[in-house]
């Protein structure tokens, strides 16, 4: 087998170095009930034609970027990947290379690790960020679990207008963490009234922007109501390449800014592998879960970097751990530095642009659809829209005309009537003008049918 | 200016031969330079609520080529399964296929977003179907949970689940029992659960102590949490003893599957009597470790805990795959994590499993046992093999071979690191002395095995003549960098670059 | 006035003056660290027990509890360690302080070892 080097030449002389007569005695120790005699009876291996054929043939099934107009979002977007990202990442010695657990052998890790924490820190206008997590949602529920731990405190909130995805991952840490999660269900358009909600038990408030619906939202005044209660502000941004064109969540005064990284450097791919972002202020770095990768010298006085403060981590705290995380997103986290290296100053800023400007033309041109409305003042790259039918019976015709239009919220909040007209769509810099104007067009139609 | 020490280095430039030495990006800013190519934009009407900012952030800019030679460069100081042996043990760190990486390109696999309509991603659905499928049947369990991003998420996943069926009894246990030779990651995840750690010793052997597991049993037990085989890389022979007891008392048995390469295919974990377990697919099923991740978690559970798993799980309805993604009203733990699960890695071991079969498979466990062996053989004399007998998959030794030369465990891995190798695991499990664990996995030749195996012999011997302590004490003396001051790291954290680092210690002579 | 010094076989040394007591760690104890890199001090105020944790020390490559000798209310914690952990290597049981205690039960002393014991006790372990 292609995978496997072994000869039986070189099974018989490494049994007889051993002193067993065969490979099967190797396993004599196992209680002879629980240990099989023969392989299962299952398929046997395949070549790589067979195996490709396989894949391919599932592949075929389904209709992604490459077939499809995309105008998804909802925490996971349709971007550009330089062609050069790709190219980097397979590279045997960052694709099989391992946690640089000794820093000798792994400074081209460790080196890029702290230019992706600089870049990190520097988006989001933070002091300090770690080296990843494994995505978003679990980096915010370790945001809450952190700030607990700073304040002492067991009380939580996080704003309706969070990701539901995220807003449950965070319940779910509350459930069998023991803390508390107040939380409004959503409204659809109502403004939320986070300020009053908080009391001197509140060890955090959790918010997102922009929000699940598109919103833009300046958390400046939300700050300084939760500093003067000794709360933590947590700002979730699930769609970073806003902070190439928005006020960052550190200039309003987030004391912990978690993101998702996919629009950097990463593929859709179903929804992971991903890359979580963490950043927070210089005063809690021996809170913060997660690995970091940190400066020194070597022997010879030469600048390098090696792995730090690893003594919060559970393979030296064991239960007293800040978190029980081993992996970060390596890879993931890999190609998102190298895509915002090859974007630089320049380039963020440009694609953040671009993506604003199509969302704009997107919005201007569905608008003026009879019977739709949307329900944004304000939005970067994703929106929210009021349909006169049924949204999933409209995104499910648009399908059929090889359109991705959107997401019906009630795939988020259950068969809730109000929402059922409800859709949210993005447009980025993958969706040409034209493409757009199509897509209008097409809606137009499946709405008047 | 570079940070090279300039009486060090016997070139002008700093650079050895191909050991490029390279500057930081920041230091390599060309304002107005960028890799990409994108119009200016006019965003004068905007719906941007007057949140529009106009700060430098300070990103720097660089050009296409400039970004290709930095990333090689940094490459190039690392080093690789695809270079060499990486023998650490619990890490299985085996040949990482290029099909995989292909299949995970396809068109289709790769540009599918988590939520487009079910009828558009039949195929998808039916990849994580197709593989979960493989997974309970190698494992002989009854269901399997998707989601978990990682190992650690995925025992996270399982204590959850634990602990959500307990409730569901109605029952308060705090206790979890887990032997003092487990990954950290164990005890660590049942604290984050709410529970209560209480170890067990190993004995003689370096398998659980059946008497002190049965002392610490009562009704407060929730769960016992094993590896196996267990991080010395021995069979818990006991374990279906220990499943047995547990489940009298009404408790339930992880099992930590991080050790599954030594069984894969010729063991069943179900028939062990576990009730839940994670499996690593960057470990037994090969998506590769990218230097740090990402991995993949899946948790396969028994009957008994089935209904506990999280949310999102495929079921096949009138002939469609479908999400659920809903608990409400379930008695699912709820979400660990947004969208699916790590698709990129499950099409990477799908495409694996497909090419092994239930053959390969089969070598895949026999040859890494073999290999492990055979280490264990030729190198039992000189060095000290911490526990007698054959070993599983990885092979254990103390450092007593090393006992009054001076050099310690770490100074034997960093001698290592010189001979050209990645070093074995050092320091754990902790219930060794200066412990060293060896795991070659199975996709390494019989070549490769002798040339790993003559160094640490030669290194071993030379230890002991007790005339080379400096020698050992300077390694490494080849790598791009040499012992790096992890004290000063840690006592002075320097996180990021910022550009008051001009003046930083690194500069100094 | 007369200052006791006692030894607990967890590393600790406590200096015992009427009803306040001043802990830190034993030379030994900074040896078996290694280079400390960081220290977790309690908070003023805090009531410590006898036997639970009562500090933090960090090295490198691990985190070490430093437990109450005897129960009482945690006086003052040396801040200085805070900037300067390397001060616990250089100098364990002077200027390396960790705690001073309000004992609130000095009946717990007995049983802790004196510098002789302590010292065979040490020898006994390598």
């Amino acid at each position: 087998m292609r995978y496997l080097p072994i000869s039986d030449a070189d099974r018989q002389r490494m049994l007889a170095k051993i002193g067993v007569a065969s490979v099967d005695d190797l396993f004599n120790h196992i209680p002879a009930a629980v240990r099989l005699k023969k392989p299962l009876d299952l398929p046997h291996h395949q070549g790589e034609m067979e195996v490709e054929r396989h894949m391919t043939a599932l592949a075929a099934k389904n209709i992604g970027a490459t077939k499809a107009s995309m105008f998804l979002g909802a925490g996971a977007y349709n971007h550009h990947i330089p062609a050069a990202v790709d190219h980097l990442i397979q590279r045997g010695e960052f694709l099989t290379s391992y946690t640089p657990y000794q820093p000798e052998l792994a400074q081209g890790t460790l080196q890029y690790l702290f230019e992706f924490q600089t870049q990190v820190a520097m988006i989001t206008g933070m002091e300090v960020a770690n080296a990843s997590m494994y995505d978003g949602s679990t980096a915010a529920a370790e945001a809450v679990m952190m700030a607990n731990r700073i304040t002492k405190r067991q009380e939580v909130i996080v704003s309706s207008l969070v990701h539901p995805h995220y807003l449950a991952v965070i319940e779910t840490h509350a459930r069998f963490g023991g803390f508390k999660v107040a939380s409004e269900p959503m409204v659809i358009g109502r403004e939320e009234k986070l300020t009053k909600m908080i009391h001197d038990q509140i060890s955090c408030v959790v918010v997102q922007t922009p929000d699940f619906f598109g919103n833009l939202h300046d958390f400046t005044e939300l700050a300084k109501a939760c500093q003067a209660k000794g709360a933590l502000l947590i700002v979730i941004v699930t769609e970073i390449i806003s902070l190439g064109l928005l006020k960052s969540p550190g200039e309003m005064g987030a004391d912990i800014v978690v993101a998702e990284g996919q629009s950097l450097g990463n593929a859709l791919s179903f929804g992971g592998p991903y890359v979580g972002l963490f950043a927070t202020r210089e005063k809690y770095i021996r809170q913060m879960p997660g690995r970091l990768a940190g400066q020194t010298t070597d022997a010879d006085g030469k600048r390098g970097w090696v792995l730090t403060l690893s003594t919060r981590e559970q393979h030296i705290r064991r239960e007293k751990a800040t978190s029980n995380i081993c992996t970060n997103s390596g890879l993931c986290a890999l190609a998102f530095t190298i895509h915002l290296s090859l974007l630089g100053e320049v380039g963020f800023r440009r694609l953040a642009e671009t993506n604003h400007a199509r969302a704009s033309l997107l919005a201007s041109e569905i608008g003026k659809i009879r019977g739709v409305s949307i329900i944004n003042k304000t939005f970067f790259n994703e929106f929210t829209v009021v349909l006169p039918k049924s949204a999933k019976i409209t995104v499910d015709r648009l399908a059929s005309y090889g359109i991705m239009g959107g997401i019906p919220m009630t795939r988020f909040y259950g068969r809730q009537l109000e929402l059922s007209h409800v859709l949210l769509i993005c447009a980025t810099e993958m969706n040409t003008e034209n493409e757009i104007e199509s897509f209008a067009k097409v809606l137009r139609k499946v709405l008047n049918d | 200016m570079t940070n090279i020490t300039k009486k060090t280095s016997p070139t002008i430039s700093g650079n050895q031969g191909l050991k490029l030495e390279e500057q930081l990006i920041f230091e390599q800013d060309n304002p107005g330079i960028s890799g990409v190519d994108f119009p200016a934009v006019d965003l004068s009407k905007n719906h941007l609520g007057g949140l529009l900012s106009n700060r430098r952030i300070g990103l720097p800019g660089l050009s296409e080529p400039q970004i290709m030679r930095h990333y090689t460069r940094l490459s190039q100081k690392n080093y690789a399964i695809d270079a060499g042996i990486f023998p650490l043990g619990s890490c299985t760190m085996k040949h990482n296929p290029r099909l995989n990486e292909k299949m995970a390109r396809l068109p289709g696999l790769g540009d599918i977003h988590p939520f487009q309509p079910f009828e558009t991603i039949q195929g998808a659905l039916t990849v994580i179907y197709q593989l979960a499928d493989w997974l309970r049947q190698l494992t002989g369990m009854a269901a399997v949970a998707m989601p978990p991003a990682a190992g650690a998420h995925g025992e996270l996943c399982g204590m959850m689940a634990i602990r959500a069926a307990l409730d569901h009894r109605g029952e308060k246990r705090l206790r979890v029992l887990v032997p003092e030779s487990a990954h950290g990651t164990n005890p660590a995840t049942a604290a984050a659960c709410g529970f209560q750690v209480d170890p067990i010793p190993a004995n003689a052997k370096g398998t659980i102590d059946l008497a002190a597991f049965r002392a610490k049993l009562g009704p407060d037990v929730a769960a016992i949490m094993i590896t196996n085989p267990n991080t010395c890389g021995l069979f818990e022979t006991e374990i279906v003893q220990i499943a047995k007891d547990i489940h009298k008392i009404g408790g339930y048995l992880y099992c930590d599957g991080a050790n599954f390469n030594a069984i894969v295919g010729r063991v069943r974990p179900g028939d062990l009597g576990i009730d839940c377990m994670h499996i690593n697919l960057h470990k037994t099923f090969s998506t590769p470790h990218g230097g740090g991740g990402p991995g993949s978690g899946p948790v396969v559970l028994a009957q008994s805990l089935a209904s506990f798993a999280p949310v999102p799980y495929i079921e096949l309805r009138a002939g469609q795959y479908q999400l659920v993604e809903n608990a409400k009203g379930t008695n699912s733990l709820g979400r660990l994590k947004a969208f699916h699960g790590q698709m990129g890695m499950f099409i990477r071991a799908l495409t694996y499993i497909l090419s092994h079969g239930a053959d390969g498979l089969w070598q895949v466990s026999g040859d890494a046992v073999l290999n492990a062996n055979y280490i264990r053989a030729c190198l039992e004399k000189t060095m000290s093999p911490a526990f007698s007998g054959t070993c599983m998959h990885e092979a254990l030794f103390s450092d007593n071979f090393l006992a009054d030369t001076g050099v310690t465990t770490l100074d034997f891995a960093k001698a290592l690191i010189d001979e050209g190798f990645h070093p074995m695991t050092v320091y754990f499990p902790l219930v060794v002395h200066g412990a060293m664990l060896v795991e070659p996995t199975e996709t390494e030749s019989l070549a490769s095995l002798d040339q790993f195996i003559a160094s640490m012999e030669g290194l071993a011997q030379i230890a002991k003549k007790q005339e080379s302590l400096d020698s050992f004490k300077n390694a490494p003396i080849f790598t791009p960098r040499r012992r790096l001051d992890e004290t000063t790291a840690a006592r002075n954290p320097i996180l990021k670059w910022s550009d008051q680092q001009k003046t930083a210690k690194s500069d100094a002579t | 006035m007369s200052k006791t010094t006692y030894f607990t076989s967890e590393h600790e040394w406590i200096v015992v003056e009427k009803d306040i007591g001043i802990v830190g760690i034993t030379d030994y104890a900074q040896k078996q660290l290694g280079d400390v890199v960081f220290v977790e001090l309690p908070a003023l105020g805090k009531k410590v027990i006898k036997g639970k944790d009562m500090a933090v020390v960090e090295s490198v490559k691990a985190a070490s509890e430093v437990y109450a000798p005897v129960s009482g209310e945690v006086l003052a914690v040396n801040q200085d360690l805070v900037n300067q952990p390397a001060t616990v290597n250089e100098d364990a049981t002077g200027k390396g302080w960790f705690v001073r205690l309000r004992l609130s039960n000095p009946k717990e002393l007995v049983g802790l070892m004196d510098l002789k014991t302590y010292q065979n006790f040490v020898k006994g372990l390598s």
